[in-house]
C-alpha cells in the first residue's frame, strides 16, 4: 500500500541531504564540542556553522541562537527564564500574557508559572483563531514581564498578528516571545521584521532530526537558564551539544531558506485543491481557522455527525495519515482547546480532521485523499445515529412539503 | 495512547450489523455527542432470545469496534444470557482495549442494558435499570446508573456553560 503522509505538522521526514550532513558526526567526528583537541575543535566548528545557518534563516546573529533539545524546551526556557528574573526586590510576582490557543508547551508552562506564584492571562481569539488586538494592551499590568503569542497555530494554521502584538508590548517595554515552530519553513520568519525578543523553533518540523531545536534570544534580553551545569551555549544552556542533531538542524534551515517560496506555493496549491475537493464532494463540512491568514500547508475541516478518531482510523486503513482535534485521540477525553477557543461546540470539535501537507506531496496523492475522505465520511456517517436522525428529519420535511 | 489490537482494527475496517432495525423490540441509546460518544443499539427478540441486533454509533474507533462486537455477542443469546455480558467481556472479545478507551466498552454494556430494559418495558414488565426484571438491588443499580449519567452529563453542562459565557461575552 502506498502511504500518503498528510501529518507534517506532527513531524516531517528527515531530508536525505540533512542525513548526509549528519552522518560524519555519528561516525568518526564524534568529538565533544567543548574539548580542546582536534576532534573537539571539529565538532565546535560544525556547531558554529550550524548556528550561523539557523541565524541566517531567522535574520538573527549567530550568538543570539541557543540550541535546545527541541521546541518544548525552548518554550519552557523562554517563559520560565524570563519569569524567574521577574521578581522585583520587593518580591512581587511577574505576569505573562499569552493566547488561549497556544501549543501545550507554552500553555502548560504558563499554567506552571502561574501555580508558582506568578500570574497569566490568556487572550481570547476570534472565530478564525486570531488574537483580538484590541484586547492585547488592556491585558498588560505593571507586573507584565512577557508576552508570548505563537506565530502560526499547529492545528488550524491561523497566523497571528505577532508584529502588531510586539509593537503594543514594546510600547510598554515588555519583551515578546513567539513560538514559531509551525511557521518556520512555511512562511518567512524574520526576528527583526516581527520585532520579537525570543523565538522558538524546532528541527523536526522542517525535515531535520528530532531532539533538536533552538531559542532565539535577542541581544540584551535577560533570561535565567533552565538547565544548570557546564558553560555550554554561552552559559545559557548546560549540557554537551547534540552535535549531529545540531548539524542536521543547520542544514535543514539552510534548505528551508532556499526552498521556502517554491515549497509554500506548492503546498498552497495542493492544500487549496484538497479543500475545494472536499467541499465539493462531502456535504455538511466546514473549514476551521482563517481562510487567508493561514499556513500554506494546513487544512482543518469539521465533518458534521461523525467523530474524528473514527474517521482517522478509517483513513489510516486506507494508508492516509492525518490527525484529529477529537478528544478520543488525546487520552484526556477533552476535544482540542484550540477548536473550543474558536467557539466550536464539543460535538463539532470532536468531528475534525487536520490535513498538513509537505513538500513531497503530489497532486495524485491529494486526489486520492479526496476520494478516500468522501468514501470514509460516507461510511462512518452510515453508522452515525445523529446522521440517521438528520436524514429522517429531512425526509419527513420533504414529505410534508410534497 | 496504546495502539488498538488487530481485532479492534478489523471491526473498525469492517463493522458488523450497522443500521436500524425497523420495529425493533428494544432500543437502547446512551452517551452524548458532546462527550464524543453516542451509541444506539436495536434488538429483535423472539420469545426470550435475541435474534437480531444492529447499532448506530457516533464515536472513536474503539466505540465503533465495541458496538460491532456487542452485536455479534448478543445475537443468539437469551435475554438472561445477554444481561450477563459485561463491559470487560466485550473488551476481552476485542483482545483488549487501550486503558483510556475502557469507557467505550462501558458505554456498550449500558446500551445493551438500556435496549433490554426497553424491550421488557414494552412487554409490560418494570425492569430494573440494570435490565433484570427481578433484580434484588434496584436501589444500588439506580444509584450506579445515575452516577454514570452524571459523569457523562457534567461534561455536557460544562460545555453549555462555556457556550453561554461566550454568548454573553
Amino acid at each position: 500500500m502506498n502511504r500518503i503522509y498528510l501529518d507534517h505538522n506532527a513531524t516531517t521526514p528527515v531530508d536525505p541531504a540533512v542525513l548526509e550532513a549528519m552522518l560524519p558526526y555519528l561516525r568518526d567526528a564524534y568529538g565533544n564540542a567543548s574539548s580542546v583537541h582536534e576532534l573537539g575543535r571539529a565538532a565546535r566548528e560544525a556547531v558554529e556553522k550550524a548556528r550561523a545557518q539557523v541565524a541566517r534563516l531567522l535574520g538573527a546573529e549567530p550568538r543570539e541562537i541557543v540550541f535546545t533539545s527541541g521546541g518544548t524546551e525552548a518554550d519552557n526556557q523562554a517563559i520560565r527564564g524570563v519569569l524567574e528574573l521577574a521578581r522585583t526586590p520587593e518580591g512581587r510576582p511577574g505576569h505573562v500574557v499569552t493566547s488561549a490557543i497556544e501549543h501545550p508547551a507554552v500553555l502548560n508552562t504558563c499554567q506552571y508559572v502561574a501555580k508558582r506564584g506568578h500570574a497569566a492571562t490568556y487572550l481570547a481569539v476570534d472565530t478564525t483563531g486570531r488574537v483580538k488586538l484590541a484586547e492585547v494592551a488592556p491585558a498588560f499590568t505593571p507586573e507584565t514581564v512577557l508576552v508570548s503569542v505563537m506565530l502560526a497555530n499547529n492545528e488550524i494554521g491561523t497566523l497571528q498578528p505577532v508584529r502588531e502584538v510586539a509593537r503594543l508590548a514594546h510600547e510598554k517595554g515588555i519583551p515578546v516571545h513567539t513560538d514559531a515552530v509551525q511557521a518556520l519553513g512555511r512562511v518567512p520568519v524574520d526576528v527583526d521584521d516581527l520585532g520579537v525578543d525570543l523565538l522558538t523553533i524546532s528541527s523536526h518540523k522542517i525535515y531535520g532530526p528530532k531532539g533538536t531545536g533552538a531559542l532565539y534570544v535577542r541581544r540584551g534580553t535577560r533570561i535565567a537558564p533552565l538547565l544548570h551545569g557546564g558553560h555550554h551555549e554561552n552559559r545559557r544552556r548546560a549540557g554537551t551539544e547534540n552535535v549531529p542533531g545540531i548539524v542536521g538542524f543547520g542544514r535543514a534551515c539552510e534548505l528551508a531558506g532556499e526552498r521556502l517560496a517554491e515549497v509554500a506555493a506548492h503546498e498552497a496549491r495542493l492544500r487549496d485543491r484538497l479543500q475545494q475537493g472536499i467541499l465539493a464532494r462531502v456535504p455538511h463540512v466546514q473549514v476551521n481557522g482563517h481562510l487567508t491568514e493561514r499556513l500554506p500547508n494546513t487544512l482543518n475541516v469539521g465533518f458534521m455527525f461523525v467523530e474524528g478518531e473514527g474517521l482517522l482510523m478509517n483513513l489510516d486503513l486506507e494508508g492516509i495519515a492525518v490527525s484529529t482535534g477529537s478528544a478520543c485521540s488525546s487520552g484526556d477525553l477533552k476535544p482540542s482547546h484550540v477548536l473550543l477557543a474558536l467557539g466550536l461546540d464539543h460535538a463539532a470539535a470532536h468531528g475534525t480532521l487536520r490535513f498538513s501537507l509537505g513538500r513531497s506531496n503530489t497532486e495524485v496523492e491529494i486526489d486520492a485523499t479526496i476520494d478516500a475522505v468522501a468514501r470514509v465520511v460516507e461510511r462512518v456517517r452510515a453508522m452515525s445515529p445523529m446522521y440517521h436522525d438528520f436524514r429522517k428529519q429531512q425526509q419527513a420535511e420533504a414529505a410534508s412539503h410534497a | 495512547m496504546q495502539p488498538y489490537s488487530e481485532r479492534v482494527m478489523d471491526h473498525i475496517r469492517n463493522p458488523r450489523n450497522i443500521g436500524e432495525i425497523e420495529n425493533a423490540d428494544g432500543v437502547g441509546e446512551v452517551g452524548n455527542p458532546v462527550c464524543g460518544d453516542m451509541m444506539r443499539l436495536y434488538i429483535k427478540v423472539d420469545g426470550d432470545r435475541i435474534v437480531d441486533a444492529k447499532f448506530q454509533t457516533f464515536g472513536c474507533g474503539a466505540a465503533i469496534a465495541v458496538s460491532s462486537m456487542l452485536t455479534e455477542l448478543v445475537i443468539g443469546k437469551t435475554i438472561d444470557e445477554a444481561l450477563r455480558i459485561s463491559n470487560r467481556a466485550v473488551a476481552e472479545a476485542l483482545d483488549g482495549l487501550p486503558p483510556v478507551k475502557m469507557h467505550c466498552s462501558a458505554l456498550g454494556e449500558d446500551a445493551l442494558r438500556a435496549a433490554i430494559r426497553d424491550h421488557l418495558s414494552k412487554k409490560g414488565f418494570q425492569p430494573c435499570v440494570c435490565g433484570e426484571v427481578d433484580c434484588p438491588h434496584r436501589h444500588e443499580c439506580e444509584e450506579r446508573a445515575q452516577a454514570r449519567d452524571h459523569a457523562r452529563q457534567t461534561e455536557a453542562a460544562r460545555e453549555a456553560a462555556q457556550a453561554a459565557a461566550r454568548e454573553s461575552g
